[in-house]
């Protein structure tokens, strides 16, 4: 099998399922010759046409309307947005459209669309490139919000969105983008959506994550991992819908939980696992559920970046508190 | 020191000039101001165009007075652009996409949309938007030109199927100062979109005039701007709307393009009937448009046909309003959807992170039903 990174993963995925499926469409800002940006896109304009991986203009809320109103013909676009900070005018359409068209019509037309974006920090990027606003998709009705930490998931989770008969959020954690090579199957295998994934067993303490701060909470339940604690390690990857089981029956088992998230801290979608937790498994936690999340401040740019951004050292010091308390 | 040498390339010059065409083939008194169209010459298809308007005002009535009696929820009338809306609805082919906006019933029903669906909607159901009739055509509208976008993506999914077809987007003047509405234009010109886009301007968002919502001479000029031609009509004049609209059509279809068509009009009602026009409009300007209104204008110009007098008009007339009666009933028949039905059609399938919230639904409904 071959090494793949992260956005590697994202190119085979695309190419996979243009090769697969003739209504599979790619649009966006420089996706065609260049490629897309960061090149996720690259090669595929050579390889499937002009009509099939399509440069737009330079406007968001066309890329997402356009997307919806090809998606109830039938087809099934997959828009990137070229970074998430630009995404905000096509929320319009995803939040009064995407989401709802089949639910406004019972089920007569529908919007099988992805809508891909790039997103947080940790890269030096520019102002308005580096934040991450996952959670505000998360509120959503009838979205899915999938979210990959690694070659493997991107590529199997991308091509089940895009199988995904719904509108789908795409979000791609770019630091993440290069960081580590995996082996990756390209024989078309999708991941499910709707499930979260336990990556580390473990018995003292669940840690639940998304994206790229997985790398971190891995990290962290390594070192803690040394002084004896047992840290089970769990990925959202699909934020909408939330498969709260999986985390539900690793905290009955541990009986404490941090959560870690680069967003911002209040009304993160932290706050919902949080929420889900008191409501759900109160009698089975042993302490309060902790949060390591960013600062509720606007990212700063990337000479201050670091202290934005939640540590390793942060992970650990809340599994501490967590094992001590009562 | 000589003078440098000049040469002819040198001075200033037009690079590129445009003008806006207006098209009227009717004046307000059924008089003919220019060589007509084919089907103005057609008394069969003009009465059935005019049934249609006809249709759609007693549509129209009988939806304001049950939104009157507390049986219907806030409604927006067509009043007075009925011409534009069943030029629309009448040119187009079963086979093309409406991207609708929400007061163009007269489309929507020659699309095959049926009343007791429109009511549906304003009424407060979803099923409303589950079309019988014409399957692809996208449901009303409400964020004004969030539609426009979608008829680009409509219109780019029928040229990359390669398919003879055409989408249509209607919308407001107001709608032309959005973004949205920017954008598509900008992407039609650039992908030569089989898509035509109708503006129904009628002088007023809520209450914003034309003159305040822009300094532009005409709406028409902004295709202009996005590479494609855009050209004014009377939209009180059915024949010019029809004319226009049909050459538009066919250029789409054959490959062509885009073209926007800009209907004059008024809004003779409240913007809706939660609206009350009388706070920021005089009565004069009202009266004073009366004078043009569509419907008059082609009875006119029938009755100057010899093909209409006053029995055939109340023959119509009560034919409309037995039909519309008749969607009435079945509107007020309809019994509401399940409440459960919130839940089906959110996706696919729905979520077990969703099934308890379903559960909780049925059982509050149970617990309703016990006491
Ligand atoms: C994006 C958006 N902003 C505001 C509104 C509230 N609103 C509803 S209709 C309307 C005026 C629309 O005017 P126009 O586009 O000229 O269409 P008309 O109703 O006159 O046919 C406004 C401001 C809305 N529905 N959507
Ligand atoms: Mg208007």
């Amino acid at each position: 099998m071959p090494e793949l990174t992260l956005i590697e993963a994202v190119n085979k995925a695309l190419a996979f399922a243009l090769a697969a499926d003739d209504n599979v469409v790619i649009l966006g800002e420089d996706v065609g010759v260049n490629g897309g940006v960061f090149r996720a896109t690259v090669g595929l304009q050579e390889r499937f046409g002009a009509e099939r991986v399509l440069d737009t203009p330079l406007a968001e809320t066309l890329i997402a309307g356009v997307a919806v109103g090809m998606a109830s013909q039938g087809l099934r676009p997959v828009a990137e947005i070229q970074f998430m900070g630009f995404i905000y005018s096509a929320v319009d359409q995803i939040l009064n459209h995407a989401s709802r068209l089949r639910n406004r019509t019972r089920g007569r037309l529908s919007c099988p669309m992805v809508l891909r974006a790039p997103y947080g920090g940790g890269i030096h990027a520019p102002e308005h490139h580096s934040e991450s606003y996952e959670a505000m998709f998360a509120h959503i009705p009838g979205l899915r919000v999938v979210i990959p930490s690694s070659p493997a998931q991107a590529y199997g989770l991308l091509l089940a969105s895009i199988n995904d008969p719904d509108p789908v959020v795409f979000l791609e954690p770019k630091r993440i983008y290069r960081l580590v090579k995996q082996e990756v199957g390209d024989n078309g295998d999708t991941l499910p959506l709707d499930t979260c994934y336990t990556l580390r067993e473990g018995s003292d303490v669940t840690l639940v994550s998304w994206g790229a701060m997985l790398h971190e909470t891995q990290q962290a339940a390594e070192q803690v991992a040394n002084d004896g604690i047992s840290a089970e390690v769990i990925d959202v990857a699909t934020l909408k819908p939330l498969d709260m089981h999986t985390i539900l029956d690793s905290v009955s088992k541990t009986g404490r939980c941090v959560i870690v998230h680069e967003a911002a801290r209040t009304a993160g979608f932290g706050a919902e696992i949080a929420a889900q937790l008191s409501e759900h498994g109160l009698l089975s936690l042993l302490a309060p559920v902790k949060r390591v999340a960013g600062y509720d401040t606007v990212m700063p740019l990337y000479r201050l970046e670091e202290y934005y951004m939640p540590g390793v050292d942060q992970i650990t010091a809340a599994v501490r508190e967590v094992l001590e308390f009562g | 020191m000589p003078a440098p040498k000049r040469n002819k390339e040198d001075k200033r010059k037009t690079v590129a000039s445009f003008d806006i065409r207006y098209t009227r083939y009717i004046d307000k008194d059924g008089q003919v101001v220019g060589v007509l169209p084919d089907v103005a010459k057609d008394p069969d298809a003009l009465i059935s165009l005019y049934r249609a308007m006809v249709l759609n005002r007693v549509f129209d009535q009988k939806a304001i007075a049950l939104q009157r009696t507390g049986n219907l929820g806030t409604y927006a009338s067509s009043l007075g652009q009925e011409a534009v809306f069943v030029a629309v609805g009448a040119v187009m082919k079963q086979q093309d996409v409406l991207v609708p906006y929400y007061r163009e019933y007269g489309a929507q029903l020659l699309r095959g949309v049926t009343m007791t669906e429109l009511l549906l909607y304003w009424g407060g159901d979803e099923r409303g938007m589950d079309y019988a009739g014409p399957r692809e055509d996208l449901p009303i509208c409400v964020p004004i030109a969030s539609q426009i976008p979608q008829a680009a993506g409509v219109a780019l999914a029928m040229k990359y199927r390669r398919e003879p077809r055409v989408a249509v987007t209607m919308f407001g003047d107001g709608a032309t100062s959005k973004g949205d509405f920017y954008e598509s234009a900008n992407a039609a010109g650039a992908w030569n979109l089989p898509l035509v886009f109708v503006v129904n301007n009628n002088q007023w968002a809520i209450s914003v005039s034309v003159a305040e919502q822009t300094h532009c001479k005409t709406l028409a000029q902004k295709a202009i701007a996005a590479g494609f031609p855009g050209e004014q009509v009377d939209g009180n004049d059915i024949i010019a709307v029809f004319d226009r609209f049909s050459a538009a059509m066919e250029k789409a279809r054959n490959g062509g393009g885009p073209t926007l068509i800009e209907a004059i009009t008024y809004r003779l009602s409240d913007h809706t009937t939660a609206d009350d026009a009388s706070r920021y409009r005089g009565d004069e300007d009202l009266s004073a448009n009366w004078e043009n209104e569509p419907l008059k204008r082609l009875r006119q110009y029938l009755i100057g046909m010899e093909c209409w007098d006053q029995r055939r008009e109340e023959q119509l007339r009560k034919s409309c309003e037995l039909e519309v009666e008749q969607a009435i009933h079945a509107y007020l028949d309809t019994p509401p959807a399940a409440p459960e039905s919130m839940f089906e059609y959110l996706y696919a399938n729905l979520p077990a992170a969703l099934t308890s919230q379903r559960e909780d639904l049925s059982r509050r409904l149970k617990d309703r039903c016990q006491s």
